[in-house]
């Protein structure tokens, strides 16, 4: 279980998120909506501290996996991101070969032999259902996959270092809409042994995938909960007309 | 005149520029070549100077040695600390007003006319050591102006490395400097390679800053001895070397014959431009080749 509670951020004097709280119960998938600049990428970069190269970055309140509170100055950074998966909007695979690509993270976490790492290459693969289509190509390279491919590379990639939580910056937002319908099925799937947190412009996307729905405006969470009932009956006229597509 | 013809006459304008650019440089390097391959002949390559003060033509087996390895000297001295300094700039170093004062002092550094850097080191190298010449005063001299080079060619290729790559590699819970060592500098890699070669051609054409650091004269070389303390050793890092270019410049202000002086300059220079040419040419395939050894496999 993640909590998030009064948490806030600024960028120097810009109070990019204000007094956030939410929980992100396990094995659940939340969507994160809102227009661009809400601050919904901002809480995501904060739950495994990306954000901490950003000069100016200043964070307080209390984000908790766990037992571990992450905005601790005790806290390894290192194996906290170990912990928490993440994928970007762009498929971003290493110059590397397919195989080497997912081997990457658990060779430097450790894990040398070849057997063993044959396994996580394939099992990645099957949960990220991309095996089929490169099982007789894992040595080549992976810039020649397609974006959609790309993408699921990449998420196999995240799983192979066995994280708890995954966090998704808009990870269909590059792809066509059958790699984006890929990428929805892998999401439902994964749910089920994973929490999952994903940031979406696309409100049938959070519709058709998400448990539950947190509305982002100006830094604020305006409203969160199952994302049914948010759909259906929003407390708040600015989610309503969020939702109605008045603007954003 | 209306737009579209202002238009029309500035596209001809710059196509004149970049045919006079390009014009300029293939008769240079024609002019170069053509009179200079005519000089060339084995021995001119593996013989030793003669007198060329009464005439003598001889070869120049020990200054393309010389040049060579006072490259290679450099080399050694500046990659590691030029690598070291990139990654500090492009990776650790904040923007406060140290990191801009280093960069000042690079710039200030990189632009030091090479007569004064030689005067330098003949204070500090030659006469406060009490070295003499030698080749490795030429080095750490060669070193002052190439190293802010090598700082910025790994700085610039390590920060063209897409910071999402970088991202990518941290949340996957990788430290910092094996995201560097495993990500950014093998994807750097064609950068720093074609930039340190193009920093080569520089550095094996210098002459002023050698004048008073490496010596205008060499011993006699004993190309069979390769013990590095041997004084006559090639190898010997404490010995006086002139290199080609130090070489054209002493037979042209030496030589009583005009005649030599011309024929030893012309084929030094032709070996010069052609070294320069294939450093040039090599860092592009090379930087290529390592580009596509990367990206398939």
């Amino acid at each position: 279980m993640l909590v998030v509670d009064q948490f806030n951020v600024y960028y120097g004097e810009k109070h990019a998120l204000n007094n956030i709280s939410i929980t992100f119960s396990s094995k659940t998938v939340t969507a994160l909506i809102g227009p661009s600049g809400c601050g919904k990428s901002t809480l995501l970069r904060s739950l495994n501290r990306m954000n901490d190269y950003i000069p100016m970055f200043r964070a307080d309140g209390s984000i908790r996996l766990g037992k571990t509170e992450i905005y601790d100055s005790k806290t390894d950074v290192v194996s906290l991101r170990k912990r928490m998966g993440m994928v970007f909007q762009q498929p971003i695979p290493f110059p590397l070969s397919i195989y080497d690509n997912i081997a990457y993270g658990p060779r430097i976490h450790g894990i040398k032999q070849k057997k063993q790492l044959d396994a996580i290459v394939e099992k990645t693969l099957h949960q990220a259902h991309l095996w089929d289509e490169v099982k007789d190509r894992l040595h080549a390279s992976a810039l020649g996959l397609s974006g959609g491919q790309q993408q699921r590379l990449v998420i196999a990639r995240v799983l192979a270092v066995e994280p708890e939580i995954l966090l998704l910056d808009e990870p269909a937002s590059a792809l066509d809409p059958i790699s984006t319908e890929h990428i929805e099925q892998l999401i439902l799937s994964l749910k089920e042994n994973y929490t999952i947190i994903v940031v979406t412009h696309n409100m049938q996307q959070a519709k058709r995938i998400s448990d539950q729905t947190a509305f982002f405006l100006h830094g604020e969470i305006v409203e969160a909960k199952e994302t049914d009932i948010l759909f259906q009956s929003p407390n708040d006229q600015r989610t309503e007309r969020y939702l109605s597509g008045q603007f954003g | 005149m209306n737009a579209k013809q202002m238009d029309r006459l500035a596209t001809l304008f710059f196509y004149l520029v970049a045919i006079l650019i390009v014009c300029t440089l293939i008769g240079l390097l024609g002019f170069i070549l053509f009179k200079g391959i005519s000089y060339i002949s084995w021995d001119f390559l593996t013989e030793a100077p003669g007198s060329y003060i009464l005439g003598e033509v001889g070869g120049i087996a020990p200054m393309l040695f010389n040049s060579f390895y006072l490259l290679i000297l450099t080399m050694i001295i500046t990659l590691p600390i030029g690598i070291g300094g990139g990654i500090y700039m492009a990776e650790y170093a904040k923007p406060t007003r140290f990191t801009k004062f280093l960069r000042l002092c690079m710039e200030v550094m990189s632009s030091l006319p090479s007569i004064i850097i030689g005067l330098f080191g003949l204070l500090l190298l030659v006469q406060y050591t009490g070295w003499g010449y030698t080749l490795a005063g030429g080095a750490l001299a060669l070193t002052i102006f190439n190293l802010p080079l090598m700082v910025r060619v790994v700085e610039q290729a390590i920060t063209a490395v897409p910071k999402d790559q970088k991202e990518a590699s941290l949340a996957l819970g990788i430290t910092h400097w094996q995201t560097i060592t495993k990500i950014m500098l093998p994807v750097a890699l064609p950068g720093i390679v074609t930039g340190t070669i193009l920093a080569a051609g520089r550095i094996f054409g210098e002459a002023a800053a050698l004048l008073f650091t490496a010596g205008m004269s060499s011993p006699n070389l004993d190309f069979t001895n390769w013990d590095p303390t041997a004084v006559s050793s090639p190898l010997n890092p404490f010995r006086p070397a002139a290199t080609l270019s130090v070489y054209i410049w002493k037979v042209n202000s030496d030589s009583l014959s005009t005649q030599t002086a011309a024929i030893v300059s012309g084929g030094s220079a032709f070996i010069l431009i052609c070294v320069v040419l294939l450093f040039t040419i090599f860092a592009r395939l090379l930087g290529k080749y390592i580009y596509r050894r990367l990206t398939s496999s």
